[in-house]
């Protein structure tokens, strides 16, 4: 199978800043990759890489098998979605669409055949002849889509198409770009910030840091089995509880201050001993019960919780800091109840605190 | 701090910040009106007087006030200051003055804005290595003596051989033109999402292309503040007519002042009032359709790179 | 291939260089080359032509023993200092009451500002005929039965800077109004609100609050002002040519003389150089403040 796009140490600096360190990536063709980090990690910088726009230090690109490293954004295949829409405020939607199509001196009728199928898959028909100030935020965004649709292109570029738009209309669209990759199947880049979006959509999520990708897995992958910290804590919403401590028992056993728990079933590499180690545990991994049991849970005094609907956070100092677990709405936890943490260590995560990266 | 004086005074027209005024007829208010009636007065006065002088006849002037109306309204002096009034060199009116601007203004005007503005896209949009210098070395040439340059361009205009034409006067004026100019476009430009020039380019268009068919339109409020600005900067220039062009070429303002300050002959103040009046009646039009893009065009003039 | 592809682009950024030639061409050729050529010349003794026979300082010697001169520098420095405190405290002034939600502030900003619209050649002329002795402010005072009112400034030595003055304030205050008007417009509305809440007074809250805080905007108008000062001509030349005598002659005038009308291409460069350093002395210090503390401006 040929990559749809291939990146090959792909280098970027801003004078003497470094960008994008010495990066590698192959998308498979119809494959969804959500490129996910925090703001300043390179991830919209490397969708501008691949879309043309910013010229690379070093590396290749390949784009359906054919270098692209130095071919102009238009001549490389792809279309693109940006955050802030950018529709040519002066021309009609129709205008929007075929503008890129007149560039191309794209027969007047093959236009006007692209432009209706995007606006019937896109149910923007009735639209066609507004100017984009007299439409929605979810309209504008429909548009810009389609613009990225009539180009006939086999990869798609995201750059945060959904920031702009308010919660609900956000998750309507999310379903409605997911519904787009099923229906083309073709393949899509997507920068996002939003860890729902990314778990949501994509076949793999690469995760970046400081120009670097951290991991790049399924999502499933990467919330159970972060490759380390930082995309341990990074994923999840509320975050991972860290827990600082040594393995002890030749790795059989991990002991955290007071408490010492069995590592039982951990789904990892061999453990051994370490002086050093982070224990990351999930509140939704976590279970809250009265009773101890010795080597599976954590003695911990409610703080106080925060009812969230469907189910409460609760904080809890425990194990000599501070923990949150996820309980359903119905129990009430009063502040200073004792109460004890059945940890269940085969969704657990355990970090080497030197390398910070998961045993 | 650029980019906030550039935006502030767009929001002039806001709402005013201060405190509600109270009652109508409170000693503050008073106060305030009062000290806004006596300016208006000021700043009217002069035109007024030019008004009034400029329908006089001469016997009317030296008999009576210069403040009062005419008793009897005449148009005689506008006539011979459009037609007849002597320079010393000819005694053929302003009105060859008024052409000469005219021929002087249109080619300035066009040829400036088209240079900036292409000059501020390709700042904003295309940077590429040193453009930022060369941008700071435009702006603060802004500000540097138009003494200094004087001579050397002279030199210039003489080796290109247009010294003393019009084409000659229009390049002094593209140049000295360019700083403000570029830094009103770019200053526009760069509040237009980047994002929107990278679709552009996604859609396969070019420099030309993205300037003429995304940016041009889209930009039409500040291409009239540029014409604005230019219009009455050119029209009221006096030192670079004076330099650069030849007797024949002088523009109005140049003709202007040597009709009034002529030292041949009676002075005919009513004359005088009426060229004055006619060489500023091209700005005051100017300034009185356009309103308020006059003065953003004029606060531009007040924001840094 | 690639290499192919590379040169393809480098001719797409083309465009963008050659769309900044006339700029560079500007900043280099005329900007930077026609001050350096100018400053440089000033060494020289040309007189109709410029020449290469150095001279060193004789030119700058022979300007600051030449009374026309120093006459020049000091009406510059009075008007200068004159007008820049009055354009500034008129400006704010104006600005303050036209900010208090006053009616038909349109028509006030209207009048106010037309003066700036027009050129500093009918300002200086419709100004000599108001101050002209025989017609103007003076014989209308006396026709009132003031019969020993004098005021003619235009052809009294002492006095002809303020009747430049008077006509400079007409034409600039407003242009200075509309900036300090901005500046307020620029300030948070919720620093208004937290004065209120503290009661402090409205004039109170303009000299302690409100004043500090533009002083960016007063900056600006300072540096505006200044560099249209030094470079003050049309205004001297249509309304008093200088006169009487040499009595408001300025630099401009200076230099415009010397180089073409004297034959005197030296002592005009000399001079025009002078003028350089008085706006970099201006400029020099408001561009550290502005942009020396911090990198990206």
């Amino acid at each position: 199978m040929t990559h749809s796009i291939e990146v090959k140490d792909l280098t970027l600096n801003f004078g003497s800043v470094s960008v994008l360190k010495n990066m590698n990536l192959n998308v498979a063709e119809g494959e969804f990759v959500v490129l996910l980090g925090p703001s300043g990690c390179g991830k919209s910088t490397l969708l501008n890489c691949l879309a043309g726009l910013l010229e690379i230090t070093d590396g290749q690109i390949f784009i359906k098998g054919k270098n692209v490293t130095w071919a102009e954004p238009s001549e490389r295949g792809i279309g693109m979605v940006f955050q802030s829409y950018a529709l040519y405020p002066q021309m009609t939607v129709r205008g929007n669409l075929s503008f890129g199509l007149k560039n191309a001196r794209v027969p007047q009728a093959e236009i006007d055949k692209r432009v209706a199928r995007a606006a019937e898959i896109l149910q923007i028909g009735p639209l066609l002849d507004r100017k984009p100030a007299a439409l929605s935020g979810g309209q504008r965004q429909r548009v810009a889509i389609g613009r990225a649709l009539v180009r006939d292109v086999d990869v798609f570029l995201f750059d945060e198409p959904l920031s702009n738009l308010d919660a609900k209309l956000r998750s309507e669209l999310r379903v409605e770009i997911k519904r787009l990759h099923a229906q083309l199947n073709n393949t899509m880049v997507y920068v996002t910030h939003d860890q729902i979006e990314a778990l949501t959509l994509a076949d793999r999520i690469a995760v970046m840091r400081g120009g670097i990708i951290q991991q790049l897995a399924a999502p499933q992958e990467i919330y159970n089995r972060p490759a380390n910290l930082f995309v341990a804590g990074f994923i999840g919403s509320p975050s991972m509880n860290f827990l600082h401590g040594a393995t002890v028992d030749g790795g059989q056993a991990i002991q955290l201050g007071d408490v010492k728990l069995s590592l039982d079933g951990y789904e990892g590499g061999a453990v051994g001993t370490r002086d050093k180690v982070i224990l990351g545990l999930r509140p939704e991994h976590l279970v809250v019960q009265d009773h101890a049991e010795p080597g599976r849970t954590i003695a911990a005094v409610v703080e106080l919780d925060e009812p969230m609907g469907a189910d409460s956070l609760v904080w809890l100092k425990a194990a000599g800091g501070q923990m949150s677990v996820r309980v359903p709405v119905e129990r009430r936890m009063d502040a200073g109840r004792q109460v004890h943490l059945k940890v269940d260590m085969s969704k657990a995560s355990l970090f080497d605190a030197g390398t910070e990266t998961r045993i | 701090m650029a980019d906030a004086t550039l935006a502030a005074p767009t929001r002039a027209a806001a709402v005013p910040r201060g405190a509600r005024p109270k009652r109508a007829l409170s000693g503050r208010n008073i106060m305030i009106y009062g000290t806004l009636f006596v300016f208006s007065v000021y700043y009217l006065l002069p035109l007024w007087v030019m008004v009034m002088t400029s329908l006089k006849g001469m016997p009317e002037i030296r008999m009576g006030n210069i403040f009062a109306p005419p008793v009897e309204i005449t148009f005689e002096p506008w006539v011979k200051a459009w037609a007849e009034a002597c320079t010393g060199l000819n005694c053929d009116g302003l009105s060859r003055g008024f052409w000469n601007s005219v021929q002087i203004l249109i080619p300035s005007v066009i040829l400036s804005i088209v240079v900036a503005s292409v000059n501020g896209y390709a700042l904003t949009f295309w940077k590429f290595k040193g453009s930022d210098v060369f941008f700071t070395i435009l702006i603060f040439g802004a500000f540097i003596p138009y003494q200094v340059m004087l001579y050397p361009i002279v030199i210039l205009l003489r080796e290109m051989g247009i010294y003393g034409t019009l084409w000659g006067l229009v390049l002094v004026h593209t140049i000295f033109g360019m700083p403000i100019l570029t830094l009103l476009f770019r200053n526009y430009f760069s509040t237009i999402p980047e994002e929107l020039f990278k679709a552009a380019r996604v859609d396969g268009a070019g420099f030309w292309a993205i300037y003429a068919k995304i940016l041009m339109p889209m930009s039409l409020p500040i291409f009239v503040v540029a014409i604005i600005l230019q219009v009455t900067g050119i029209w009221n220039d006096f030192l670079f007519g004076v330099v650069y062009t030849k007797p024949d070429l002088y523009p109005m303002t140049v003709q202007l002042n040597n009709i009034v300050n002529s030292v041949q002959g009676v002075k005919e103040y009513n004359v005088n009032m009426a060229a004055t009046l006619l060489t500023g009646l091209v700005p005051l039009v100017i300034y009185f359709i356009s309103g308020k893009l006059f003065v953003r065009g004029i606060a531009a003039g007040a924001v840094k790179g | 291939m690639a290499e192919a592809q590379r040169t393809t682009r480098m001719w797409r950024n083309l465009n963008a260089k050659i769309a900044a030639i006339p700029m560079v061409l500007t900043t280099l050729v005329v900007f930077v080359g026609g001050t350096a050529w100018t400053v440089l010349y000033s060494f020289t003794d040309s007189k109709l032509l410029p020449r290469e026979r150095w001279v060193g300082f004789d030119q700058y010697e022979r300007l600051w023993s030449n009374s026309r001169w120093l006459t020049s520098i000091e009406n510059l420095m009075i008007y200068g200092v004159l007008s820049l405190i009055f354009t500034i405290v008129i400006g704010f002034v104006l600005a303050v009451a036209m900010d208090q939600k006053i009616r038909f502030e349109d028509t006030f900003r209207t009048i106010m500002l037309y003066p700036f619209a027009l050129s500093f050649i009918v300002t200086g002329l419709v100004w000599q005929w108001i101050l002209n002795p025989e017609f103007g402010i003076q014989s209308i005072v006396r026709g009132l039965g003031w019969e020993s009112f004098t005021f003619n400034p235009l052809d009294n030595p002492d006095l002809v800077l303020y009747g430049l003055l008077i006509a400079g304030l007409w034409q600039g205050t407003g242009f200075v109004m509309c900036l300090m008007l901005a500046g307020l417009r620029g300030i948070d509305e919720d620093i208004w609100k937290a004065a209120r809440v503290d009661g402090i007074p409205t004039w109170k809250t303009y000299v302690l609050i409100i004043l500090p805080m533009m002083r960016p905007v007063f900056i600006t108008t300072l540096v505006l002002v200044a560099a249209g000062i030094i470079k003050l001509y049309d205004l001297v030349v249509a309304q008093t040519s200088g006169g009487p005598g040499t009595a408001s002659q300025v630099p401009a005038m200076y230099v415009y003389d010397y180089m073409f009308q004297a034959q005197n291409l030296g002592q005009g460069f000399a001079a025009s150089t002078m003028m350089l350093l008085s706006v970099l002395i201006v400029l020099i210090p408001w561009a550290y403040l502005e942009f020396g503390g911090r990198k990206h401006g």
